[in-house]
């Protein structure tokens, strides 16, 4: 007796050769299948390119970020003790004294509050981009006429112009130039905080810089070329600590913005991988299709003695084969992304770009790319090895899918590894690693779960009574290799992306919007000194403006925490305190009762102890960040005098409110003696009003800064809007490739709804009533997937509401709904349009060809 | 040693709960070079026996010998070894690969052998077979009658023991039946080959040596066909 053969083994040449063959008739089909991945291998690629440009960059220009090769800065005037040391450092040096002020610009234009750098001198690198150029170089220069520059959004805001005047505090200067760009500031921080130059020699002339003010000290040193500017530094270090001095060097800016950009793009990447992944889906479903399509083909294999892997390999290669095309002309067009990406993000970036091709960020996406796509491809591709020969012989034969195949949990598990793994290492945390699994697995599974829904509730409850085009539309959603499931998955996730930003977007302008209405404060006037309090409050009720709340503050310094030294305390990583809550300025209030804002949640409100000592009241957050608990003590320095305080109670506070919020507040009869000074709050109802009052402010105040709040909403929804439209333009690609999955799913789909459309002709129905059903099913479709995914969106803003902005929800339903009516007719409309080859052709000619 | 053992040969499909035995206790043995027909009337079991012969399915009991080798206790993948190393195809509906050209659809089974000089022999085949001239077509550019020649020079191409054919002539009108029936035959005979051919045409049956006779999966007769010594009368 003969034992079997061995399994026949043609060359692995052959496989491929089969691959490329069985490929030919339907090459320009498979890479439509191919094309729900280029979009997401783009933007991934796009984003991250341009994240390797940005990084390189940021490198590059590190020093001119700085606009010096050292700048040491601290809250109060440099100890003289420090001076000699000081004096010799490097071989140039500019002095700064920064804080913020009412300026006005004149005659008469107008009163915002600036920040006001007064400098010695220009920057040692970088842009000072002025206009006249000349301005920058003659800045601080001796024997110059004295000037301010000022800040291109504020010349704008007020229309002045270079030959003006402006008022800072008691001075006031001649316009000598317009800031274009400063080394160092973006766009973005300009737009918050518009600067005023002014020269140093002034700063006292101005009367502005005063016990109390919040002032900025600043010195820029210039080395010789080669220097070790670190090493200079450390030999520094203790005594700069001592002095709390910080000392910022190029390296450390380099490594510090460095960061936080690789955040940005890092969060990007995941939006680019989101569209990724639903390309893949795209690509699980087409391939399951073709699979389908391909079974007979299998089983002739088979019967001429292929085995099952091999099949498998054959169908396995044609795939990956155009997976690799559509990767490749993915981050071809990546490539074309991240050049279109600075000026998307122009506000947002310190430094000028120069853009080229990141070959580690395309090599990277095509290998993620490729990866998913083969990954997802042999989900489907997986049942070949099933197909059984017998199929050959019987059409309709069933083939085996009884046992559960457990190369399916491998690949799918597989799966989950890898994009955990791609989100671990963009966020390099597993809480947001998991967050991200999780928040896809729970869309992806609530839109698949709707498409089942709706396909049992179809059969379930099926209008038999209903008119023809309606029970076969209907129908079409149910039967045998519908889409039902793919496309609510993709149109709904893409709709979900599109109705989340809208969501937490008016959400978070609702946050800002609060503030400016009803009878809430709209100005704020701060830096008050005890001795102006009667005088401001006078020209408040000279004009009839009311005062709100009228809150005094003292500045102080932590020194200890149940006696144990903050110095001592810093050196300690064990305790797990942050070092801000260690070396930060307290600005503190006084009172014996919580406001309206306050919940108390522990112990009692500020009051005094038997002994007299202070039973100060903490915000809960910042309890528990300091590890805190009540009982505790804490020691102050009240500007040189020690105070002592016990932790007597924790406070929550409503954010929401337009009222200064306290770390700390102590019980009065404390610090009523320290110097101190006042914030007020006021509400004027015409803009005009406003204008009048911080006029008035600056005359006879000329210290007492004003934050106009309707400015600064203005200010914040213009930076949310940039913001939302980078995420909406990462989002694009999302939304884009589900219309890509959508469509090649209907093209997909044609061979076979060509058959059946020609049936139904035969069979006496118009071309009219075949367009009906075709709408009936893809308007349903859409209709569905839209609404599961603002459902969803809904669900995820509501959450968001509750448990991270703490407000209210109420989405506003209409442009929703809008939402809702434009998926719906786009997925109809392609549906439409992918079929109309169907309808074009006559039944005669289709019945030839599939005869 | 015979090239095919059939040895009660049983199949029951369970279907809707109750059992359904499509085929019951069929045995035979052919020698090489034997010329085989299965008759029987629609839905009487051929293509199952055919099936369960060729080592496409198994059986449920019972037990199958091809060339020496007992497929019962085989895995598909072994099965579909022994049918690439012994065995030939033909289909009513030809099964080309429609993807494939006429060349290439030949080139199949000798490719996955690994043989080398397939292509000449692959060619020389489809010249057997009188379509030479159309080997870089595709199976949809060609009538049935020729899609079987294809098929029939693909089934001889890996020189198989054993050749199966399910109505090779079911899909064909009378005229080109002939044709593809006359070069079956002929080739059979060439390449000294064991035919085992299931029709419900008995003209057809009778130019075999011998013919087994199945009713509701039951061999009804089992004879050998006295005409066969005249094929063309
Ligand atoms: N998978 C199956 N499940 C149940 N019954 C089947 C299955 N396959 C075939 N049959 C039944 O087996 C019987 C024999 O079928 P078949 O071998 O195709 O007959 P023939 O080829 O002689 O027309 C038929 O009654 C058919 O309905
Ligand atoms: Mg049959």
């Amino acid at each position: 007796m003969h034992s079997p053969p061995p399994a026949a083994r043609p060359a692995v040449s052959w496989l491929f050769r089969m691959a490329w063959r069985d490929s030919r008739r339907s090459r320009a089909r498979l890479l439509l299948f191919m094309a729900s991945i280029v979009l997401g291998i783009a933007a991934l690629v796009g984003i991250n390119s341009f994240g390797d440009n940005l990084a390189r960059s940021i490198n590059d220009q590190a020093r001119e970020l700085l606009g010096a090769d050292l700048v040491l800065s601290a809250n109060q005037p440099f100890a003289r003790t420090l001076e000699p040391r000081l004096r010799g450092l490097g071989v140039a040096r500019v002095q700064e004294v920064a804080f913020a002020s009412l300026v006005e610009f004149r005659p008469g234009r107008g009163v915002r509050l600036a920040q006001v750098r007064a400098r010695s001198g220009g920057f040692f690198y970088g842009d000072w981009e002025t206009e006249p150029r000349s301005a920058a170089q003659q800045f601080g220069r001796a024997g110059t006429a004295p000037g301010a520059l000022v800040d291109d959004v504020l010349l704008t805001q007020f229309g002045a112009k270079v030959g003006d005047s402006v008022q800072v505090g008691r001075i006031i200067l001649p316009i000598t130039g317009r800031v274009l760009k400063t080394p160092g500031q973006s766009g973005f921080a300009s737009a918050v905080a518009p600067t005023v130059f002014i020269p140093q020699a002034l700063v006292v002339g101005t009367g502005l810089v005063q016990r109390g003010s919040r002032v900025q000290y600043r010195r820029s040193y210039q080395f010789a070329p080669g220097t070790d500017v670190d090493a200079v530094v450390k030999t520094l270090q203790v005594q700069l600590d001592q002095a709390d001095i910080d000392a910022d060097t190029v390296a450390g800016r380099q490594k510090q913005v460095g960061r936080s950009f690789a955040d940005l793009t890092r969060y990007l990447s995941l939006v680019a991988f989101v569209a990724l992944l639903l390309g893949c889906v795209g690509v699980a479903s087409a391939v399951n299709l073709y699979v389908r399509e391909k079974l007979a083909a299998v089983a002739v294999l088979r019967c001429l003695g292929a085995s099952g892997r091999q099949a498998l390999l054959i169908y396995l290669i044609q795939t990956a084969g155009l997976g690799l095309v559509g990767a490749v002309l993915g981050a071809a067009l990546g490539a074309a992304v991240q050049s279109v990406l600075p000026r998307v993000l122009g506000d947002f970036l310190p430094v000028a770009i120069t853009m080229s091709v990141s070959w580690p960020a395309v090599l990277m996406g095509l290998a993620t790319g490729l990866l998913m796509a083969v990954l997802f491809a042999l989900l489907p591709l997986l049942s070949i090895r099933r197909v059984s020969p017998l199929r050959v012989l019987r059409v309709a034969f069933e083939d085996d899918t009884s046992a559960p195949d457990p190369i399916r949990g491998v690949v799918l598990g597989v799966i989950g590894l890898f994009i955990l793994g791609f989100a671990y290492n963009q966020t390099h945390s597993w809480k947001l690693t998991l967050g991200f699994g999780a928040g896809l697995l729970v869309a992806f599974a609530a839109l698949a779960g709707m498409g089942r829904l709706l396909m049992w509730l179809v059969r379930r409850f099926f209008p038999a009574g209903w008119g023809y085009v309606w029970r076969q539309g209907l129908a079409n959603l149910y039967r045998p290799q519908n889409q039902t499931l793919t496309l609510v998955t993709s149109v709904g996730l893409g709709t979900f992306l599109l109705a989340t930003l809208f969501l937490t977007q008016a959400l978070l302008l609702g946050r800002v919007q609060l503030a400016s209405q009803g009878s809430q404060a709209n100005l704020v006037l701060f830096d008050i000194q005890s001795e102006q309090l009667a005088g401001v409050k006078s020209l408040l009720t000279s004009q009839q403006l009311p005062v709100l709340l009228q809150v005094p503050i003292v500045t102080m310094r932590l020194t200890a925490i149940n006696g144990r030294s903050t110095t001592a305390l810093k050196k300690d990583t064990t305790t797990g305190i942050p070092p801000w809550v260690l070396s930060r300025e307290y600005r503190v209030t006084y009172r014996d009762s919580l406001n309206a804002s306050e919940k108390l949640l522990q112990g009692t409100a500020p009051t005094r102890g038997p002994d007299g000592t202070p039973l100060i009241s903490v915000e809960s957050g910042y309890l528990e960040r300091a590890k805190l608990k009540l009982g505790d003590t804490l020691d102050f320095n009240v500007q040189g005098a020690p105070l002592r305080t016990i932790v007597g109670g924790t406070r929550e506070l409503d954010r929401s409110r337009v009222e200064p919020s306290f770390l700390v507040v102590f019980p009065a009869g404390v610090l009523e003696q320290a110097p101190q000074f006042h914030v007020l709050l006021t509400r004027t109802s015409t803009t005009a009003a406003l204008a009048t009052v911080q006029q008035n402010l600056v005359q006879q105040f000329p210290n007492v800064s004003a934050i106009d709040l309707g400015l600064i909403l203005s200010t914040v929804e213009d930076i949310l809007g940039k913001i939302s439209f980078v995420v909406r333009f990462m989002a694009g690609f999302s939304i884009l490739t589900g219309l890509l999955v959508l469509s090649s799913s209907v093209v997909i789909s044609r061979y076979q709804r060509v058959r059946e459309s020609v049936l139904l002709r035969t069979l006496g129905a118009s071309r009219q009533q075949i367009l009906r059903i075709t709408l009936v099913e893809y308007g349903l479709l859409g209709l569905l997937a839209s609404l599961a995914g603002i459902g969803l969106a809904v669900l995820a803003a509501w959450a968001l509401a509750i448990w991270v902005f703490e407000v209210g929800f109420g989405p506003a339903v209409l442009p929703l709904l809008g939402l809702a009516a434009l998926v719906t007719a786009l997925t109809a409309g392609i549906g439409l349009f992918n079929s109309r080859d169907v309808l074009r052709r006559s039944p005669l000619e289709v019945l030839r060809a599939e005869g | 040693m015979s090239i095919l053992r059939v040895d009660n040969l049983t199949k029951t499909y369970a279907s809707a709960g109750h059992e359904l035995t499509v085929l019951q206790a069929v045995s035979f043995e052919l020698q090489p070079a034997d010329t085989f027909a299965i008759v029987g009337p629609s839905g009487s079991g051929k293509t199952t026996l055919l099936g369960l012969c060729a080592g496409l399915d198994r059986a449920t009991s019972g037990s199958v010998w091809l060339n020496g080798i007992q497929l019962d206790n085989l895995s598909e993948d072994q099965r579909a070894a022994v049918r690439n190393q012994h065995v030939g195809f033909i289909f009513q509906n030809f099964q080309l690969l429609p993807t494939l050209t006429a060349l290439e659809n030949v080139l199949v089974p000798l490719e996955l052998r690994g043989q080398r000089g397939a292509a000449k022999t692959a060619l020389a085949l489809l010249d057997r077979v009188g379509l030479a001239d159309r080997a870089q077509h595709y199976p949809a550019q060609l009538s049935g009658g020729e899609q079987q020649r294809v098929s029939l020079a693909r089934a001889f191409a890996n020189r198989p023991a054993l050749l199966f054919a399910d109505e090779p002539t079911g899909n064909l009108d009378p005229d080109t039946s002939e044709r593809v029936v006359s070069l079956l035959f002929d080739l059979n005979r060439e390449a000294g080959t064991t035919l085992v051919l299931v029709t419900h045409d008995l003209d057809l049956a009778a130019r075999t040596q011998r013919t087994l006779r199945l009713r509701g999966g039951a061999v009804l007769a089992d004879y050998a066909n006295i005409a066969h010594a005249q094929p063309n009368a």
